[in-house]
């Protein structure tokens, strides 16, 4: 709007809330903003009368009384004598663990079908098609129950690996022993182990730390190296070859490591009825990572074709056209144009697969809500503190996933001009 | 190069070269076997792979499914008639449990001379979709509703449904085909009122209910256009005056027409809802709630106004961060509390709302994608017309936006049609698990583990897959540029 010099802007009157456009977004705002207000003080109202009438008041003393209760599968050492809040942590732990190695399997899963559907073999690329298509369209807690009927009633039972002539076999070179209770999967030992940093009850190993640092410097080392070759290209138009300085600043300290420490494989072993010497995993956790992964990865199958599918052919051509090689296209011109496409929904597709992560209530994991929403929710009787608790959790779990997420959309955004 | 140029003419062929063979063909089924199978042995080898997972699904699988028996009583027959046709050893689907059983899947625990309601209002429901959806395509209305009328019917008959229950269902039917026909004004106006009458349908009691709750719809429609010139007021009258209609008069409207006129079928309680009548119900609900509140929603979102715009965005961050199990929990759990001491309403409600609130969230985002990728000139084109906000959003805005959306929009109700199976942990009985593990603990079907799952998995795979085609349809028959 245009004031001109001469006109004197009118007096302000109440009736220029409503008709005059300047004011009246204020006026809705707060009317929207009155409306919303009330809405809520008339809800907490309800609650706190509600609270009243069956005399709780809100408290989360709670989560510092003993739990009383197992849980199968932790990754901290926890015993029933522990409080609520451990219990919690212990339960969040689950739920990160099956979440970030369900993303882990299931980006594997779907990068691997979603090139294959793609494939000018007929046969795979259809047979994929109906891989995709039958898990996207039928619920993911069909697949949970079918898959822990499978293990439940079609795996053997641990001591028919026992014998001469065993009803089982061991599969993966005698490695993993899947049975209607657990898998016995290989555990990990270290003849020379390097001692542990003990902060209360849990322990840092030095070798975590060890492995760490390596990788780090590996990953610093990289970034000086690709610098380096980019100079070099700069000055010579020539670029070095680098890819087995790369290969060997990853693998070389970290073979040496392992070649110090000695670490190995120590193959579960079958002593009396159960195995013994490997790990045990708990086939609840089993077989919602085995149903998450197949889940999401149809999804995510879907989205790395259409990510490829995004790229023109010309893009390639081009690159061929200026003389990069294959490779180079492929890191240089066709990836960062596909990943642009990609990555967005991908990060959703974890951001479902993490919150899904809460079916295992269907094979009864004890994850986030198995303990804090499940067990210490009936035994203490706190409902609202419960359940607000834990929808907390999972929000403070998503919106760190989805700033991960706009951090890299804003650095992969096209410049436009 | 350049010297021999003078001599390239000097060759000139002086004898007739022999006929070559016929060139290979390239069409033919062993062509097609060398292009698409076995082009390379990186294609060889996925072949064989192909081929290999194949046979591995096949022997495992049909042996079992060979077996199939149909017609038994229970598990244990089931298995005698497996035994004695096929060897002691031999394992073999019992499908007799579906044979048994379906309607448990089907309609829950929904008394059976009653399924032709539910039946019904599905039946309907296209009716109801039918001026949205294939309101331009003449022969594939003609299909979709002849089709849902015959069906209607001929189920209903099938089921069991007495002749005059029959004869009022194909005229009601009948009347609102032909209303699609003639008047498609109106069939939109009806297939607002579906709802209500899916509702009154599928719970039965009186008449009145429904109506009274619709009229105050009409109640806020004849005020807003009584004080139409006092602009927003009016609106806001409106809503005062539904209101008031809803929470002090209806009551007493109904009670009184009900008396005087008892128009009523016998009411079915919610705790006889289940198997996919549930899912269904909860689903379509889900989704008709659901996107005029996403609409609103991803307005307000994009709103400039910083309020309505913040609250917008907590509201769908908090929905979107939160599980699904999670809301139902609150709804099972904690919506008490949230109400006025003594309310109780009906758990299938609860759970609706939940669902309808989930499903907006993620509505919202993908409408606010298409009103993202709308281009920035039909914006100012509809402010250079004068139009003021919400006809400019109405003529302009959303009806590009909404198709753009199409794809985004079916894939979340696929979605939560497919997590209208979660209920099941707020002690709903939803096919999938409570209903299979219902009938599994009958004594007659102990052990029947995959026949259940088989056939509620199919039937989610019918449904989801057939709307996922349907939203490619609806793109192609949207498409309005790039012919």
């Amino acid at each position: 709007m245009v004031d001109y010099p001469g006109a004197a802007s009118p007096p302000f009157r109440l009736s220029m809330l409503i008709y005059d456009r300047r004011y009246r977004s204020l006026t809705i705002q707060a009317v929207v903003f009155i409306l919303v207000m009330l809405m809520a003080s008339w809800l907490i109202d309800n609650t706190l009368k509600n609270l009243a009438i069956i005399g709780k008041t809100l408290s989360f003393d709670f989560l510092f009384r003993r739990a009383g209760y197992d849980i199968p599968q932790q990754l901290i050492p926890y015993n029933s004598d522990d409080t609520h809040l451990r219990a919690t942590i212990v339960g969040l732990l689950n739920t990160l663990q099956v979440s970030i190695l369900g993303c882990i399997s299931a980006t594997i899963l779907g990068v691997i079908v979603g090139v294959l559907r793609l494939s000018s073999n007929w046969l795979i690329a259809r047979l994929m098609t109906v891989y995709v298509e039958v898990f996207r369209n039928i619920p993911l807690l069909l697949w949970i129950l079918v898959i822990l009927a499978i293990f439940t009633e079609i795996m053997p039972a641990p001591r028919d690996y026992r014998g001469e002539n065993p009803a089982a076999n061991m599969i993966l070179f005698d490695l993993i022993a899947p049975t209607n209770r657990y898998t016995a999967v290989p555990g990990i030992g270290m003849s020379n182990p390097p001692g542990i940093i003990a902060l209360g009850r849990e322990g840092i190993s030095w070798a975590f730390i060890a492995y760490a640092t390596v990788l780090v410097l590996a990953i610093i080392g990289h970034r000086i190296l690709r610098k380096w070759a980019r100079r070099v290209q700069d000055r010579t138009g020539r670029r070095p070859t680098t890819w087995w300085i790369t290969l060997a600043m990853y693998l070389l300290p970290v073979l040496l490591l392992t070649w110090h420490f000695g670490l190995h494989l120590i193959p579960p072993v079958l002593r009396g009825f159960n195995f013994a010497d490997g790990i045990n995993l708990d086939n609840a956790f089993v077989v919602l990572w085995i149903a998450l992964t197949l889940y999401t990865g149809a999804f995510i199958a879907e989205i790395v074709r259409g990510g490829i599918l995004a790229v023109s052919r010309g893009q390639t051509e081009a690159a061929f056209a200026l003389g990069l090689r294959p490779g180079r296209t492929m890191s240089l011109v066709i990836l960062p144009q596909a990943l642009r496409v990609i990555v967005p929904p991908l990060i959703s597709q974890y951001l479902n697969l993490t919150k899904n992560s809460s079916l295992a209530i269907a094979v009864g994991f004890m994850d986030l809500r198995g303990t804090l929403g499940g067990t210490t929710l009936n035994q203490t009787g706190r409902e609202m503190e419960c359940m607000l608790l834990m929808m907390g959790i999972y929000l403070i779990l998503s919106l760190i996933i989805s700033g991960g997420m706009n951090v890299f959309n804003s650095r992969v955004k096209l410049r436009e001009r | 190069m350049s010297d021999s140029q003078p001599d390239a003419a000097a060759f000139v062929r002086e004898t007739m070269l022999p006929p070559e063979p016929p060139p290979l063909r390239s069409t033919g089924v062993l062509p097609w076997l060398r292009q698409n199978l076995f082009s390379g042995p990186l294609n060889i080898a996925l072949t064989l792979l192909g081929l290999g997972i194949l046979w591995l699904v096949f022997s495992t699988l049909w042996p079992w499914l060979s077996h199939a028996v149909w017609n038994a009583n229970s598990m244990a027959e089931c298995r005698k008639i497996v035994a004695a046709t096929h060897g002691p050893d031999a394992s073999g689907a019992c499908f007799a449990i579906i044979k048994h059983r379906w309607n448990q899947f089907v309609f829950g625990f929904y008394p059976v001379d009653l399924y032709w309601r539910p039946v019904l209002a599905f039946g309907t429901l296209f009716l109801a979709l039918a001026p949205v959806l294939f309101s331009e395509n003449r022969k594939a209305r003609w299909i979709v509703t002849g089709l849902a009328l015959f069906l209607t019917v001929l189920i209903s008959m099938v089921l069991g449904a007495k002749g005059h229950e029959l004869g009022a269902m194909t005229l009601l039917m009948l009347a609102w085909i032909v209303l699609i026909e003639r008047q498609p004004g109106w069939a939109l106006l009806a297939s607002l009122i579906y709802p209500f009458l899916a509702v009154w349908l599928l719970w039965g009691g009186t008449i009145w209910g429904p109506v009274v709750a619709l009229a105050g719809f009409a109640v806020g429609f004849i005020v807003w256009q009584l004080l139409a010139r006092f602009g927003m007021f009016a609106f806001a009258a409106a809503v005062v005056a539904a209101a008031l209609w809803w929470l002090l008069l209806s009551d007493y409207v109904m009670r009184g027409l009900a008396a005087v006129l008892p128009l009523r079928l016998v009411p079915v309680s919610s705790d006889l809802f289940g198997g996919f009548v549930l899912s269904i119900t909860i689903g379509v609900s889900g989704i008709a709630l659901s996107l005029p509140l996403g609409v609103i929603l991803a307005l307000a979102r994009r709103s400039d106004l910083p309020v309505v715009k913040m609250m917008a965005v907590i509201f769908i961050e908090f929905i979107r961060g939160v599980p699904l199990i999670a809301l139902l929990f609150v709804a099972s759990l904690l919506l008490n509390y949230f109400l006025p001491p003594g309310t109780n309403f009906d758990i299938i409600l609860r759970v609706i709302i939940m669902v309808t609130l989930f499903a907006s969230a993620y509505m919202a985002e993908v409408i606010r994608g298409g009103l993202a990728a709308l281009p920035k000139g039909q914006y100012e084109a509809a402010d250079a017309l004068g139009l003021d906000y919400w006809k400019a959003q109405r003529l302009i805005i959303l009806p590009q936006a909404l198709k753009i959306s199409i794809p985004g929009i079916v894939s979340t109700f696929i979605g939560m049609f497919k997590d209208t199976t979660l209920v099941t942990f707020v002690g709903l009985f939803d096919p999938l698990k409570a209903m299979s593990d219902t009938i599994r603990a009958s004594f007659e079907w102990k052990g029947a583990y995959w026949e259940p799952y088989i056939f509620v998995g199919s039937i989610f795979f019918i449904l989801c897959f057939g709307m996922s085609r349907y939203s490619m349809y609806l793109e192609r028959r949207l498409k309005r540029d790039h012919r």
